[in-house]
């Protein structure tokens, strides 16, 4: 088997004396979609933000494409060929809809327009919107954009942080259609982390179940469904 | 339609009559409050010079009264007017395309002003002063209106071109035009050696270094006497040449009336100014503006939207604050430099913590990130404080009335909007060949 796209080995972060996680490792390998899910303040998002060096792996290693990024400041990092869709979306509120997508090809120094072009038919509705401020979209159009502009800088991997934040279940299921469409047929690999674990599992090709900063289960997306401890501490006990 | 608006506005009107009377009320109770100790109370020498307390509860009584009726009359016409906001988005899209027609015709204006019958000595010095706060605004709305730093101690920069060219000039006989770009270079200098420490710094923390900053600088320039002669300033300093020939009443052959011919009079040299500051400031337009359309001014205005979803696209953040500090401290150091020339004498005085608040002031109402906006704020401040000279210290009363007025009725500055730098089929860069296809 080939070497892993990512791999996080037993790695410890903190926000000052909080413990945010403890030993955890895992990988994702090319063309994976894989995903981390877990109770509020499990650690998921801190695991994401410190791939991406900000707050930094206080021990363990993180190593892109077999290169260790554990140290490199953050803009290095994400100039490497990964990208992150952070947490809440956070677009560019007052810049237009164009400009938020071109913030995203900004450092990558490739022409945009072919990909401008890729998000538009991912998310036709950005396109029509394409001159409206980011901050007047609705909550399931500003995810778009944030996925749109986080793949305009081509990344061969994608970090995504709870895409299904606050938005309608119609909403989530496009959205996560999208995902697996960029997989199926673009090839990205996408470690998503969630708390809609049911629909996140059913997505996945693996994941894993954070706790208190450990991994405490891993697994294939559909065992893990199947597990009684997942299905009842995530899924409300049957869905 | 306009039936049923009304129709609402005189069913709402007893609600809106005695929400106002309660508002005006507790406005009255907050100032009987402030006022009985403030006004009512008064220390006096009596004729024995002892201190005695004078009691004024009349005043008191006019003051609180006026509150009441102050806060009774905004609230019921807010309240009024309130029905009508819809307007507002048609009045912004007339005000949008007002302004393509405005800021040309303040260009014209502008660079015909000396030319204009009437125009005398008086207006051309208050054309400069004007002309070099609008500068002024634009080099602080770089980091303030796109970087989103908001920098309090803006001066400092103002200072150190000031002083740069002072010491260059006078020191070691350097021309204006060589001492313009070194002032501007030791102001971007010091807009780094200040960027470093507040890399981290954000809102109102990072206002208050700022603030702490300019006042180092005046202090420093107050203290230290053999280089910068202390709060004697520096005197003689070079008045500008006409690139190389000066402006002389002789009438010469080597001065500007001999080369040209003309009859010599002082006013060549302050239309030459004039000119000088409008290409100054229009440098400073032509820079934000391209600058703006860059990947470095769309990363700027990216970092004052949001600074972790920058670093998440690979924004290097430290370089993008620094190079905001350093090109809106370079504007800054220019403008000094053009201070200095033109008074022929700088000390501290010229560079206290209120000049600060004055530009900081011209970016907000303009409307942060507006160069139009901020033109216009510039000129009816400076324009105002010189229009209300014979107010005395009254002016500032009535600066105060317009800077609230102006908030309230404007919360976004004058002129609000923002343009997007770029749109499909009009910029080379996205290219023209998927607006043919149509999609989506």
């Amino acid at each position: 088997m080939s070497a892993p796209m990512l791999a996080i080995e037993a790695v410890s972060a903190a926000y000052g004396a909080v413990q945010a996680l403890r030993e955890v490792s895992l990988e994702v390998r090319a063309k994976e979609i894989v995903t981390l899910v877990g109770a509020n303040g499990a650690g998921k998002s801190t695991l994401l933000m410190t791939i991406c060096g900000d707050p930094r792996a206080r021990t363990g290693r993180i190593l892109f494409e077999g290169r260790d990024i554990t140290r490199l400041p953050t803009h290095q990092i994400m100039r490497l060929g990964l990208a992150q869709v952070p947490e809440g979306r956070r677009v560019f509120p007052r810049m237009s809809v164009m400009e938020n997508l071109l913030m995203g090809a900004q450092v990558a120094g490739h022409d945009p327009a072919p990909l401008l072009e890729q998000v538009f038919a991912l998310f036709p509705r950005l396109k029509e919107r394409q001159a409206q401020r980011g901050g007047t979209l609705s909550g399931g159009e500003q995810q778009m954009l944030a996925i749109g502009r986080a793949l305009m800088s081509k990344p061969r991997l994608l970090l995504l942080d709870e895409p299904s934040l606050g938005l309608a279940p119609l909403i989530v299921r496009q959205i996560f259609a999208a995902i697996r469409d960029l997989n199926e047929r673009e090839g990205l690999t996408v470690l998503l982390v969630e708390q809609n674990a049911y629909q996140a599992l059913r997505l996945a090709h693996r994941g894993y179940v954070l706790v208190n900063g450990r991994i405490t289960l891993a697994g294939a997306g559909q065992d893990l469904l199947a597990m009684p401890e997942v299905r009842d501490a995530y899924l409300g006990g049957g869905h | 339609m306009s039936g049923e608006v009304a129709a609402i506005t005189m069913a709402n009107r007893p609600a809106v009559a005695a929400a106002a009377m309660k508002d005006a009320a507790i406005t009255a109770l907050v100032a009987a409050g402030l006022f009985i100790p403030i006004v009512g109370l008064r220390t006096d020498v009596g004729a024995d010079g002892a201190l005695f307390v004078r009691q004024r509860w009349d005043d008191v009584a006019i003051l609180v009264v006026l509150a009441f009726f102050g806060r009774l009359g905004l609230v019921t016409w807010r309240g009024l007017r309130g029905e009508r906001r819809p307007a507002s988005a048609a009045r912004a899209e007339a005000l949008r395309r007002a302004g393509t027609f405005v800021a040309p015709l303040l260009l014209g204006l502008a660079v015909a002003l000396p030319f204009i019958p009437g125009t005398g000595r008086y207006e051309l010095d208050l054309g400069i002063l004007v002309l070099t706060y609008v500068m002024l605004g634009w080099g602080l709305n770089i980091v303030v209106g796109l970087a989103g730093l908001l920098d309090l101690g803006y001066v400092a920069f103002y200072a150190v071109g000031a002083y740069s060219y002072a010491l260059l000039a006078t020191t070691f006989g350097l021309s204006f035009w060589i001492c313009l770009p070194l002032a501007g270079i030791m102001a971007a200098f010091w807009g780094i050696l200040l960027g470093f420490p507040v890399l981290r710094l954000r809102g109102d923390y990072l206002a208050i270094v700022t603030l702490a900053f300019g006042e180092i600088i005046r202090v420093v320039l107050i203290n230290w006497v053999s280089l910068t002669g202390g709060p004697n300033g520096i005197t003689g300093i070079p008045r500008p040449t006409f690139f190389g020939l000066p402006f002389s009443m002789s009438g010469e052959p080597g001065t500007f009336a001999g080369f040209f011919g003309i009859e010599p009079s002082p006013v060549h040299r302050v239309i030459f100014l004039y000119y000088l500051i409008l290409a100054l400031a229009l440098l400073t337009n032509w820079v934000s503006i391209r600058m703006r359309r860059q990947p470095l001014g769309r990363a700027w205005e990216a970092m004052r939207e949001d600074e972790i979803a920058c670093r998440s696209l690979g924004i290097n953040i430290r370089n993008t604050k620094l190079t905001a500090f350093a090109i809106g401290a370079m504007f800054g150091g220019f403008a000094g430099a053009f201070f200095a020339t033109r008074q022929g004498f700088i000390s501290p005085e010229s560079f206290t913590f209120i000049e600060s608040a004055i530009i900081l002031a011209i970016v907000v109402l303009g409307g942060m990130g507006s160069q139009i906006g901020i033109a216009i704020a510039a000129m009816v401040m400076i324009g105002g404080f010189e229009v209300f000279r014979d107010l005395d210290e009254y002016r500032m009363l009535v600066f105060g009335g317009v800077m609230v007025l102006i908030m309230v009725v404007r919360p976004r500055g004058l002129v609000g909007s923002r343009t997007p730098t770029v749109a499909l089929g009009t910029r080379r860069a996205i290219g023209a060949e998927h607006v043919g296809q149509g999609r989506g």
